[in-house]
This record gives structure tokens, C-alpha cells and sequence, in this order.
């Protein structure tokens, strides 16, 4: 790639990338046929994983839910395709960058049948139940982290919001899928948008989408005006990465700063992936629940980059060999962008919610010689946090746990931006990433022997009580003693023998 | 298909250490150039005599501390060094004098505290005032400029060779012949004999602004920073700051009165400013950090150098300023931690997930 160039705009920092999306965009959509095998992982989104609720040789239907919501935060998840389940067991992952996690194995009977389900009207449902209903359609955030959009509509409800933010930025290099789905389904977003809003109660709505995707801004400009909805606006942003991380997208629309450890509904925004909102109405309008969702294949590695609506639990080896299958050059499997997807061990994980891309790179993307930090202060330039990871880097490295809260290190979003104009070649965002997982290692650890302690200090409390009740319960026996006098001590001493209270009576 | 497990982000820039050195040799070139035309080839010979000791103590150095040496090289910080210093020397400079400071200055200064990113103090400063200290009489004899002066005789290739080398001129030839105080000299010892500025002014060396010679090599260097500037290599923070702590105190005393302070104009070209500004106080290991910072410490520099301009011993005073603000960078950047994005505001909710 060539060097980055920089520009300050409303946001502070960020990188002007090479896009790298011309090449997958060229083509349009595509629909990959149904694989004979269908992989779906119980976990594919934030929060608990889903619970199987049917049994192994069981025949499903496509869209019929398999594996139920478990906990405050989770996401059922559906049969991408008819068939028959054939086996409940660990298989490669992305959460788990190609480590085995429990999964859903589906053979495809090759006919596709769906589930019947009755016709929606949602304006005439509730608030809550139109929640609920989008629970029941397995829809999280489709940007890639896989949040659960019910759970996160619900999250409305404990702030006053204003405004509802449609994220169509798609910042990252080489990832187009949200470009696509703009330009061929406008209308679906706008009336997953409407919807979106009817569970939200709130009558404002911002598109917003990157200054490079004249297309799709052209398309969703149509489909607003063929909804002739005024709640709905388009707002184009400024082509910088990281300018569609959730915070930082709230700050270029309303120019205001997510506080530290809070969310963006503090400054008054919810914000939704676009690819989201079509599938809210995917799922109320046509009654098909999150079981497709479209991905981008790209990179130096595969023969032929295009956008491809895949069935969730196709395997990226069967994706990659539908669109043509690799070069020579492909070294290593991304899912996500090349800023922050994952690193894949195989491609034999199964495209899920959260797969909005699936880059494979060649050797060139490897580190140069390591040098000491010369602090020069780009990585402080560039951060869109006003970070300094310079000296982060620094106390990461002495591992000062105070120095590191202090510098704000918890408040890293692990953009990657300041890994990329280091001049030492310092892997810094990794580094962040291991010296954040130290910290809540050692908040851990205190809060364990916070809790050790405590339960230290009560026992002796205790003893100490137990200790003073006795010898207060000593002393009152005492004192009763000497007014009862001689005769009651005896009679008491008599009724411990089993004697009579008094033999004279 | 089995494939290797990266670390994100999966890109690499093309930024490194040697290509930032490289851009900050070449800005120099210009100045080089400048430098020669006015005082004579000196300067080449004393930045490859600086240049043998800095990259010579750097390769020996880090192959003591049992580190690739060649890997040290690379980096063209000690090359960076080796010019610096050579352009801060009077161009009639014996070479065992150039050693001293280039040793000093790789030896003592950089590598002892760590090597590229530890050191403390500016190498190339703190290798000059050193042998400033040292060996005062050499450290003086700068040859007039080549323009403007009458009775100038302009050392040959070979004299000036051959002074560099054995530090003795030809017997035709005396130092009364050829060396001139340097406008900052002239402005010291002139204001010490009570002469107002514009008596001073009107010496034949002073130029218009900052001296014959020196203004020029001044726009020069200039030049090169723009350059450094344009390709992000410097910041504006620091010579700015730099520019506001010279010229804020020149421009208010030189109001208040104008016969025995220089004026501003005079103390932005002449001596090492802009070098200073541009090159030297910009040098990131040793400077603060934070934007913020970056202004102060800038402004403690220009500051300090036209104290020690001004009231102190030394005529200029850049060295000291640097060397002196280097050791405030740790405070500097205590106090001056950016706004964190987010900070300052308790969130009414708690992230559900994290």
C-alpha cells in the first residue's frame, strides 16, 4: 500500500486508506446456491450462546429457529436451508479464529423449503412486542460485532434517545458489502429504518454514508423519496477510517463526544448497521429470519473479489471456491477488514451474522524490521481517540497498570491506526490488546482478593461477636445467679440431673 | 486450506525510521549547500569527520552491547547526528575537535542511555556544547563570509583541508586574515561597549537582517523545514513554539527599546534559529510528546535562547536551551496529556457487553 495520507475532519486523526473496493464492487450481487453442508455455530453473536432445540436426524425447514435465546443477551438462530440435522458437535470457528466451537450441522436436501409464518402488519404492534419479534428473527448488528438488535433497541428504553443512526460508512479497506446492499436494496434499509424507528418511538433518522459511495447514495436518495418519509434523512461523512466505528460515526453526525465507558445512547443516538436495517425488514415484511446476509470476498488471494449473498453456516472454503477459489498468493484467511477482522487458521469456519468480509492476503502484509519508538508522535496524531500510544506503549511495556488507566488505554478502540504510520514498525494495537486483557487479568485478580479479604475481615467480625455473645451471655447467667441466690442455683443443678425441681415439694 | 494466524491490522505502512532520517538529510541539503557557498567547503569536511566518528561509535558501541551494528546503521540516525553537529561548528574546524563532539555525542549522550529512543538529551547538542565547553578558542574562529567584506581572504580547498587536519593555518595566512565574529559576537560585545543596535547595524557583516551569510543559509534551512513540514516528517508545534518564544520577548523589548535590544528580525535569521527550529529542537526522541506539549517545549527553547542571547555568557545560546528543556520533557509531558475523546462525562448507561 502506499502511505497514508491524513486528514483532520470533524473527527480527530483517522487515516485516508487505500479503499481497495473497486475490484468486488465491479460485479454486483450475487446469490450463491445452497451448499450440501451448513454449518451454524450456537454462538455467533454477543452474549450467550443459543441453546439447540432440536435433536440430531430431526428434518428442519429453512427459517425454522434451531437453537432457542438463552440469558439477557443472546440471539436465537435458524436453519439456513431445508434439510436434516446431522450433527450437534465442535467445529472451526471465527470467534475463535478456526478453533473449534459447538455448532449445528445441516445436510441440505437440496429443495431450500422455507417455514410458512403469517403476514405481519408492524405498525399495529406494539413497541415491545415488535421487539420482541425481532428477537425472535435472530437479528444482531450486522457491522460485525454481532450485538443483538433487540437487546440494543431495549437499551433505548433506560435513556431518552433522538435519534436513530443508519451506519452505511463501511470505513474499513477492502470490505463493500454494505456498498452493495445500498445500491441494489435502498428500499429494503429504509423500510427496515421505518421499522427500526416504530420500535424505537423516535421520529429522527440519519443514513449515513461515506462521501466515495455516490451509488449508493444516489440509490437511497431514490428510495427515500419513493417512501416520502420526512423522519429519514441522508448525511454523506468524510471518507476516513476509523469514521464508521459506532463512537466515532456519533461524533461526525451529531458532534458530540460518547462518553468513556458508556454508549452511544448517552449522547443520544442509537446507532445500526444498515445491513441490519434490511434485515429487520426482511424479517417482518417477508417473513425470512436472519439466515443469509452478504459478504464480501476479496483480497490478492482469491481469483475473483466480488459481493456474494451467502446462506449463514456456508463454509468460507466452499464461498472462496464459489467465486473462483484462491491465487497462488493467498497466505493468510481475514474475516472482516484488513484494520481489524481476525486472522483464520483454515477456511473451514462457517460464514455467520458477523462475516461481512472475508479477505485473503498475500505475504506482503508482513511486518518490517522492529526499532526502538523514536516518539515521533504520529500514532498521536492519527488516534481518534486523542490517545497517546507512545508512551501507552511505553507503560504497556514496564506493564504500569496506574500509568496505563491513566493514559486511557481501556479507552483504545484497536483501530489500527497508529500500527500503521509507526515508522519503528512497533505492533502496537496488539500490544494494546494483550496489555487490556492484563488489566482486566489484574482487576480480576484484585477484585478476587477484594473478596478474600472481605470474607477474611467478616470472619473475624464474627468470631469476635460470637466470642463477646458468650461471654455477655456468661455474665448475664452470672448476675441472675446472685439475685435468684442459693436455693435456684441448686434447683437449677437438680433439673440438669433429671431431678425434680424441688424433692421437699 | 490451513493458513498462518496474523495479529490485526493486516496492513502495513511503507514509514520507517531510515525514511524519516533520509527525508531529514535531505531537507538539509539546501543549507549545505547555502553554508559552502558563503563560508567555504569547511562544512564537507567536517560533516565526513563526523560522519566517520558517529557511525564508527555507533557500530562499535552497539556490537559491544552485543547488538547488530549493521541494524543500527540502518536507521541513519547517526548520520542525522553526524550533520547536525558538522552544521552547528564553525567551517574551519580541526578534525580532533569534531571527533570529540561526535563521540561525545553517539558514545555518551545517545547510546549509554539506550540507544535510538532512549536518549534523553539531544545527541547532536549535547556533543556540541561539550566540546563548546572544551575547547573555546576553536570553537570561535568563524571565517567571514564570502560577501560584503573587503579585506576578506577566502581559505583555499587545500588550507582549508589542511587546517581541518592539523589544525594549523599557513604561515601566510592568520586567523585576523580570514575569521570575523559572527553577528551575534558582534551584537554582544557591541552592546557590552554601549553601542546602540543601530551603531551595531551598521557594521558591513550585519546584512539586512541576521548577518551576511547567515541569513541566507537562514532562508535555506528554512526551505528544508518546509519540506519536513509539507511531508509530515516535523509538526508545526515546535517551531512555532520555538518562533513565539524567541520572538515574543525580541519583538517586546526591541518596542520598549530599540537601541540596546536587536530586533526580531535579527534574532530569527541569524545564528542557529531556524536550524534549531527546524532540525534540532524537532529531534522527537528528546522532545515532549503531546501536541500541547510540543508548543511548550518550543516556547521554553525560544525563550531560554534569548536569555542566554541576551543576558547570558554565550553568545548563542541554542545548545543550552535544548539541552535544558530535554531535561523538562518528562514534566512537560506529565502535564500536557491530551483530552481523552469521551472523558469528562460520567455515562448515564454501563456498556451491557465488555
Amino acid at each position: 500500500m502506499t502511505a497514508p495520507t491524513y486528514d483532520l475532519g470533524p473527527l480527530h486523526g483517522g487515516l485516508r486508506l487505500e479503499a481497495n473496493k473497486d475490484s468486488a464492487t465491479v460485479s454486483g450481487l450475487c446469490a450463491m446456491p445452497v451448499p450440501a453442508r451448513i454449518v451454524l455455530p450456537l454462538a455467533q453473536h454477543v452474549g450467550d450462546p443459543a441453546e439447540p432445540v432440536i435433536g440430531i436426524g430431526e428434518p428442519v425447514l429453512r427459517g425454522q429457529m434451531i437453537a432457542t435465546s438463552t440469558g439477557a443477551l443472546s440471539a436465537p438462530v435458524h436453519a439456513s436451508t431445508s434439510g436434516r440435522i446431522v450433527a450437534l458437535e465442535p467445529w472451526p470457528v471465527a470467534r475463535r479464529q478456526g478453533e473449534p466451537g459447538p455448532c449445528i450441522v445441516i445436510e441440505s436436501d437440496g429443495e431450500d423449503r422455507a417455514i410458512s409464518a403469517a403476514a405481519i402488519d408492524y405498525r399495529e404492534l406494539s413497541r415491545e412486542a415488535l421487539i420482541a419479534l425481532l428477537l425472535e428473527g435472530g437479528i444482531v448488528g450486522l457491522g460485525g460485532a454481532a450485538f443483538p438488535t433487540a437487546q440494543k433497541l431495549g437499551q433505548a428504553h433506560t435513556v431518552p434517545i433522538e435519534m436513530l443512526i443508519l451506519n452505511g460508512v463501511e470505513c474499513e479497506p477492502w470490505i463493500s458489502c454494505d456498498d452493495l446492499l445500498m445500491r441494489e436494496r435502498a428500499s429494503a434499509v429504509v423500510g427496515g429504518a421505518q421499522m427500526l424507528l416504530a420500535a424505537l418511538a423516535v421520529e429522527r433518522c440519519c443514513i449515513a454514508v461515506e462521501s466515495d459511495k455516490p451509488t449508493a447514495r444516489q440509490r437511497l436518495a431514490d428510495a427515500l423519496g419513493a417512501a416520502g418519509d420526512e423522519r429519514l434523512t441522508l448525511k454523506p461523512v468524510p471518507t476516513i477510517y476509523p469514521s464508521g466505528a459506532e463512537d466515532q460515526l456519533v461524533g461526525l453526525v451529531t458532534q458530540r463526544e460518547v462518553p468513556s465507558g458508556g454508549l452511544p445512547i448517552d449522547s443520544g443516538c442509537l446507532v445500526h448497521n444498515v445491513g441490519t436495517a434490511a434485515a429487520v425488514y426482511d424479517w417482518v415484511q417477508n417473513r425470512e429470519p436472519l439466515i443469509s446476509r452478504i459478504t464480501t470476498v476479496t483480497g490478492p488471494g482469491v481469483k475473483r473479489p466480488m459481493n456474494v449473498v451467502t446462506r449463514l453456516g456456508t463454509t468460507v472454503a466452499d464461498l472462496v471456491a464459489y467465486t473462483g477459489g484462491y491465487t497462488d498468493r493467498a497466505r493468510v484467511l481475514v474475516i472482516g477488514g484488513s484494520m481489524t477482522g481476525r486472522s483464520m487458521s483454515t477456511d473451514r469456519v462457517p460464514i455467520v451474522k458477523a462475516s461481512n468480509c472475508v479477505l485473503v492476503l498475500d505475504q506482503t502484509a508482513a511486518r518490517g524490521p522492529v526499532l526502538p519508538c523514536i516518539r515521533c508522535g504520529e500514532c498521536a496524531s492519527v488516534c481518534p481517540i486523542r490517545l497517546l500510544p507512545q508512551q501507552l506503549y511505553w507503560y504497556a511495556s514496564a506493564d504500569d497498570e496506574a500509568r496505563l488507566r491513566g493514559y486511557g488505554l481501556t479507552d483504545c478502540i484497536e483501530c489500527g491506526c497508529c500500527d500503521l504510520v509507526c515508522p519503528s514498525q512497533l505492533a502496537l494495537t496488539s500490544t494494546f490488546r494483550f496489555a487490556k486483557g492484563r488489566l482486566h487479568e489484574l482487576q480480576d485478580r484484585q477484585a478476587r482478593a477484594e473478596r478474600a479479604r472481605r470474607r477474611f475481615a467478616a470472619r473475624g467480625d464474627r468470631l469476635k461477636r460470637d466470642a463477646e455473645q458468650q461471654k455477655r451471655e456468661l455474665e448475664r447467667q452470672k448476675t441472675r445467679a446472685k439475685t435468684l441466690g442459693k436455693d435456684a442455683i441448686t434447683a437449677i443443678m437438680h433439673r440438669k440431673r433429671g431431678k425434680p425441681e424441688d424433692p421437699k415439694r | 486450506m490451513e493458513f498462518e494466524r496474523r495479529q490485526a491490522p493486516h496492513v502495513r505502512s511503507s514509514a520507517s525510521v531510515a525514511a524519516v532520517m533520509q527525508k531529514v538529510l535531505l531537507a538539509l541539503a539546501p543549507a549545505a549547500a547555502a553554508h559552502v557557498w558563503y563560508f567555504g567547503p569547511g562544512l564537507l569536511f567536517n560533516v565526513l569527520v563526523a560522519l566517520v566518528f558517529c557511525t564508527g561509535a555507533e557500530a562499535a558501541v552497539q556490537k559491544l552491547r552485543g547488538r547488530a551494528a549493521q541494524a543500527a546503521l540502518e536507521d541513519y540516525s547517526a548520520v542525522v547526528t553526524a550533520v547536525l553537529l558538522a552544521f552547528a561548528l564553525p567551517s574551519l574546524t580541526p578534525w580532533w575537535v569534531t571527533a570529540s563532539g561526535s563521540l561525545l555525542a553517539i558514545v555518551v549522550a545517545k547510546q549509554l542511555y539506550g540507544g535510538l529512543g532512549y536518549n534523553v538529551f539531544n545527541p547532536a547538542m549535547a556533543g556540541y556544547v561539550a566540546i563548546l565547553v572544551a575547547f573555546p578558542r576553536e570553537m570561535a574562529l568563524w571565517p567571514a563570509p564570502s560577501m560584503g567584506d573587503i579585506d576578506y581572504i577566502r581559505p583555499t580547498l587545500v588550507q582549508t583541508l589542511w587546517y581541518t587536519l592539523s589544525g594549523q593555518l599557513p604561515a601566510d595566512l592568520g586567523f585576523d586574515a580570514i575569521s570575523r565574529p559572527t553577528p551575534l559576537d558582534l551584537m554582544k560585545t557591541g552592546l557590552a561597549d554601549r553601542q546602540t543596535v543601530a551603531e551595531i547595524r551598521a557594521e558591513p557583516l550585519m546584512g539586512d537582517f541576521g548577518g551576511r551569510g547567515w541569513e541566507w543559509i537562514g532562508n535555506f534551512v528554512a526551505i528544508g523545514g518546509f519540506y519536513l513540514l509539507a511531508t509530515r516528517v516535523i509538526r508545526w508545534h515546535i517551531p512555532v513554539g520555538v518562533g513565539i518564544g524567541l520572538l515574543g520577548p525580541a519583538t517586546v523589548l526591541y518596542l520598549l527599546d530599540p537601541d540596546s535590544h536587536a530586533g526580531p528580525g535579527f534574532h530569527l535569521f541569524t545564528g542557529a534559529t531556524l536550524l534549531c527550529a527546524f532540525f534540532i529542537a524537532t529531534d522527537p526522541v528528546s522532545a515532549a510528546t503531546s501536541t500541547k506539549g510540543r508548543l511548550l517545549y518550543g516556547i521554553g527553547i525560544g525563550v531560554l535562547t534569548y536569555g542566554i542571547r541576551h543576558w547570558g555568557a554565550y553568545a548563542d545560546g541554542i545548545a543550552f536551551a535544548v539541552l535544558f528543556m530535554n531535561m523538562l520533557v518528562p514534566l512537560i509531558d506529565r502535564y500536557t496529556i491530551p483530552h481523552i475523546v469521551g472523558h469528562g462525562r460520567k455515562p448515564a448507561s454501563k456498556r451491557a457487553a465488555s
